[in-house]
């Protein structure tokens, strides 16, 4: 079995994220990248199955500017198998344009597994995944926090907000990880030296007409700083007069 | 006239909070699109309650009480919201931003070719437009998007509130009509979280622990605080990778986004990633050793001190003043 993975490049948490002149797009300039963590469980899981034998090797599929190859080469540092790269220069936050473009890709390849973060930390959309299942006519299990194959069926188990589910689904499907799932690696010496030869094929692709349009972004209001009650146990009884009498929260 | 579906969600046979809160902003909406509002519950509930829905805003209630749907399953499910959201030729199909609506909007955006936002703060109406708004990039920036032709949207929970637009109206109860019932994929087993434990995602009020909590056995202390209080207990990414706490307890940017009332942070720092999650709380109160972390300049009250010492004595202080 063949295992996909999609994966998007994003700043890094700790980015400061300025918004430019246009209002709509955001300064890149000093930006630091990385792998959108969900997407990193997913390359650690797909590396657990090959390494189980249950995945004979493992694609990763990345959509994004040129940029993007830092982040594909990253996986190909963790020795994955091959990475393609879906070049656009376009921002797209619409989801759904974004899973019609993977799909388009994904439905020609050979694959038995797709896996993907549960969500971007960018947009914060948490769409792509159950879309991308609903356009290739497969199922989608969202949030997985442990992934078993066995034969041609995988057992998927999540946290919902009401419990604990197991699932179980045919192959080919779609999981999208949750923290939890695994502890993502870091590339080994000989994973570095060979990614450095290994080629990123390129393809050039063209968005859909996007149904999302996006008309400025703003910076939230600022809370207004903070004020410190006192030291000690002895400021406590003060606390909870203001969190009464002021702030009205219990 | 056009129709603006609402897809309710059930816990233990009754509505989750954030129904409410998406029964009556769809019917703002609505009343902005000049459309009227039905709202379609799949699993069985109490007619009388699904018609209090009336209050809030819905003009119809649907009701999918099938065995099949008793237990959540996003293709089944999937399949009579899609089905409803034809027969009604929905303009908007609305969720709550909870597990089952980012599970099922994305979905149903997909197989009716719709336009998505999700996990919306705020929300207008623009020549017959929906213009939205979302945080992004952990909410560091507020995007405002407008979202053009038939869409479906998500509501961020606790941000919008509920009110009785209608009081005393009762909603006309019906079926919903079903399409055949098929998934590749079925449940195995489910395990109901027991019943006295509050989700972050749902909790008016949260006590967080972090690393200065130091020990599992020390959210003990957390938990008599949030008994008190009706509070759910959180936790940061350093207790959660410590095995101190379940990955779901975990707030923040690879956690749960909450907003609550009032959020208690214990032993916390207040990095910019766990900031992600709780930035949305109303009323935020640190209690911390160290005069210069981070959350000590963004907390609206902090007390600068040793957790273990102040913990006890806030208790009993809450303790008393119930
Ligand atoms: C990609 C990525 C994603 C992340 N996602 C998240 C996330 O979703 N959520 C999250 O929380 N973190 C996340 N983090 C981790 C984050 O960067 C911090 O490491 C983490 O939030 C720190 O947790 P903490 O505040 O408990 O610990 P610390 O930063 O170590 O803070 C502990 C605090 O406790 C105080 N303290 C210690 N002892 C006492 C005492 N006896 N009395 C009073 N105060 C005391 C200290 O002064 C200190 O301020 C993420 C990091 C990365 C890189
Ligand atoms: N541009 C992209 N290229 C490849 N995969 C993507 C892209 N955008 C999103 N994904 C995948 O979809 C998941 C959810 O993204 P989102 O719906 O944007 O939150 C991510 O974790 C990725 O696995």
């Amino acid at each position: 079995m063949k295992i996909v993975v999609c994966l998007k490049q994003v700043p890094d948490t700790e980015a400061n994220i300025k918004i430019g002149s246009d209002q709509k797009s955001v300064v890149e300039a000093g930006m630091k990248f990385i792998i959108n963590p969900f997407d990193e469980f997913a390359i650690e899981e797909a590396l657990k199955k090959r390494e189980a034998g249950t995945a004979e090797s493992i694609t990763v599929v990345a959509m994004g500017p040129e940029r993007t190859r830092d982040a594909l080469r990253s996986s190909l540092e963790l020795e994955v198998n091959e990475a393609l790269h879906l070049v656009t220069e376009d921002d797209c936050i619409d989801g759904l344009a974004v899973a019609k473009v993977l799909a388009e890709q994904i439905k020609s390849m050979d694959y038995g597994l797709i896996l993907m973060g549960k969500e971007a930390i960018d947009d914060g959309n948490m769409q792509v995944g159950p879309m991308l299942g609903e356009l290739l006519g497969i199922p989608c299990i969202s949030l997985a926090t442990r992934i078993d194959i066995e034969g041609d069926k995988v057992t998927v188990k999540r946290n919902t907000d009401s419990g604990v589910e197991i699932l179980e689904s045919p192959l080919p499907c779609i999981i999208t990880c949750e923290k939890g799932l695994n502890e993502p690696r870091y590339p080994s010496i000989r994973g570095k030296m060979k990614a450095k030869k290994m080629e990123i094929p390129q393809q050039n692709i063209s968005l859909g007409t996007a149904g999302v349009e996006k008309i400025s972004m703003t910076y939230p209001e600022a809370r207004s700083g903070g004020r410190v009650i006192g030291e000690g146990p002895d400021a406590v009884a003060e606390l909870v007069r203001v969190l009464k009498e002021e702030a009205q929260v219990i | 006239m056009s129709n603006l579906l609402v897809v309710a969600e059930l816990q233990q046979d009754t509505f989750r909070k954030s129904v409410f809160e998406a029964v009556c902003h769809g019917k703002k909406i609505a009343k902005a699109l000049g459309a009227s509002v039905h709202v379609l519950i799949p699993g069985s509930i109490d007619k009388q309650q699904a018609a209090q829905l009336g209050e809030y805003g819905a003009d119809e209630v649907l009701v999918a009480a099938e065995e099949k749907l008793k237990l959540y399953n996003a293709d089944l499910y999937k399949s009579v919201i899609v089905n409803t959201a034809k027969q009604l030729d929905a303009q908007v199909v609305l969720f709550s931003a909870t597990f089952l609506g980012k599970d099922l909007a994305p979905r149903v955006t997909a197989a009716l070719d719709m336009v998505m936002a999700s996990d919306i703060t705020g929300y207008s109406v623009d020549g017959g437009n929906l213009q939205v708004v979302r945080p992004m990039y952990a909410g560091k920036v507020l995007a405002k998007l407008k979202l053009s032709g038939k869409c479906v949207i998500s509501l961020r929970p606790n941000i919008f509130g509920a009110e009785k637009i209608n009081e005393g109206q009762q909603a006309p109860v019906k079926d919903a009509q079903l399409p055949a019932l098929e998934s590749k994929v079925t449940v195995k087993e489910f395990s109901a979280k027991g019943g006295d434990k509050l989700d972050v995602a749902d909790a008016d009020i949260i006590i967080t622990g972090g690393r200065g909590l130091r020990s599992a056995e020390n959210f003990a202390m957390l938990e008599k605080l949030a008994a008190l209080l009706n509070a759910a207990v959180g936790a940061t990414r350093a207790a959660v990778d410590s095995d101190w706490r379940p990955h779901g307890d975990q707030v923040g940017q690879t956690g749960k986004v909450v907003s609550p009332k009032l959020y208690v942070m214990v032993g916390a720092s207040g990095s910019i990633q766990h900031w992600a999650g709780m930035s949305g709380s109303k009323c935020i109160v640190a209690i911390n050793k160290d005069p210069n972390a981070p959350i000590i300049q963004r907390a609206d009250y902090s007390v600068v001190g040793d957790l273990f010492e102040i913990l006890p004595v806030l208790t009993a202080e809450i303790e008393k003043n119930r």
